[in-house]
């Protein structure tokens, strides 16, 4: 096996953000799994972040890094309140049933 | 092969399978805890990369908040997840294609780049850190120059906590609340009520 390079990480990342992906086509229905496929598309942009930081001795990547974290954590936070109160109102979480402003 | 390769491909093979059985799980809670396995390794990678720092946030803020927030919701709602599922291998292969398309469209411009040197136009702002820690050197540049953009994240979260706790908030009518202001703005007239009583008679009429 060969020594670790900066393209490992960057095809790391790269499956990781397909399988986000493909977990958005595949739970169309289901909104928790739609999020947490979200996690991970987010999480694989985060890994990019990091590896071209620690490649090129920058430390810009990780402050970057440090603000999507910030960012999918408030994203997390509202969408789980919405999905909470859609419950409440629709007794499902299915994407189909939020279809009330449908013309 | 070194000590190093080992452990990437471990954490590397890790965290590509729980991530599949994220998307692929039947029962919403076991598809957060491999989520949660997601990011632990991810965490290891980047303590491999040198970025000490962000692996430990990933663990406190991501494992430590959002995972126990995405197990408290699926848990808290009584979701029939199996009318969910309908449907889900008619949807598969479309997303096979697309994912396998944009992966290797990912691949191939990742193979033809030449990542050996910096763009020129971030030579300015490069800041070596190998004398310093990671932690160090991301506050160095977190509390001068980023400044403003760390006092934007904090508003992003506050932002964040205020919609949230607006959103799932919801009045009771079966629910006694103490109200301060009509406790306050309560006369002495309002509450006492002075009678002369007579000896061997109650005060009801």
């Amino acid at each position: 096996m060969i020594e670790v390079t900066l393209q490992h990480y960057l095809v790391l990342s790269s499956l990781i953000f397909t399988i986000g992906l493909f977990g958005i086509f595949l739970n169309r229905k289901n909104l928790i799994i739609i999020l947490m496929s979200l996690e991970l598309i987010l999480l694989s942009a985060n890994i990019n972040f990091v590896a071209f930081s620690t490649h090129f001795n920058l430390i810009l990547g990780q402050v970057y890094s440090m603000f999507i974290l910030t960012v999918a954590a408030a994203e997390v936070a509202i969408g789980l309140a919405i999905l909470v109160v859609f419950f409440r109102s629709k007794g499902s979480i299915g994407v189909d049933d939020a279809s009330s402003m449908k013309g | 092969m070194t000590v190093l390769s080992l452990f990437f491909y471990l954490f590397a093979s890790v965290s590509l399978t729980s991530s599949v059985l994220v998307v692929v799980s039947r029962n919403p809670v076991h598809s957060v805890l491999f989520l949660i396995l997601t990011f632990f390794n991810c965490a290891a990678l980047f303590v491999l990369m040198g970025a000490e720092f962000l692996a430990m946030l990933l663990l406190v803020v991501y494992i430590g908040a959002i995972a126990v927030l995405f197990l408290f919701v699926v848990m808290m709602l009584n979701i029939d997840f199996a009318t969910l599922r309908k449907g889900m291998s008619k949807n598969a292969p479309i997303g096979v294609l697309v994912g396998l398309v944009l992966f290797i469209e990912i691949v191939v411009s990742i193979l033809g780049m030449n990542f050996e040197e910096l763009p020129n136009s971030f030579s300015e702002a490069q800041i070596t850190y190998n004398e310093i820690e990671n932690t160090r050197a991301l506050g160095m540049v977190l509390y001068t120059q980023y400044a403003y953009l760390f006092q934007c994240a904090g508003l992003i979260l506050l932002v964040a906590m205020i919609g949230a706790i607006v959103l799932t908030h919801r009045k009771r009518d079966t629910v006694r609340r103490q109200s301060v202001i009509k406790q306050v703005l309560r006369s002495r007239d309002q509450s006492i009520d002075i009678k002369k009583v007579e000896i061997g008679k109650g005060t009801s009429k």
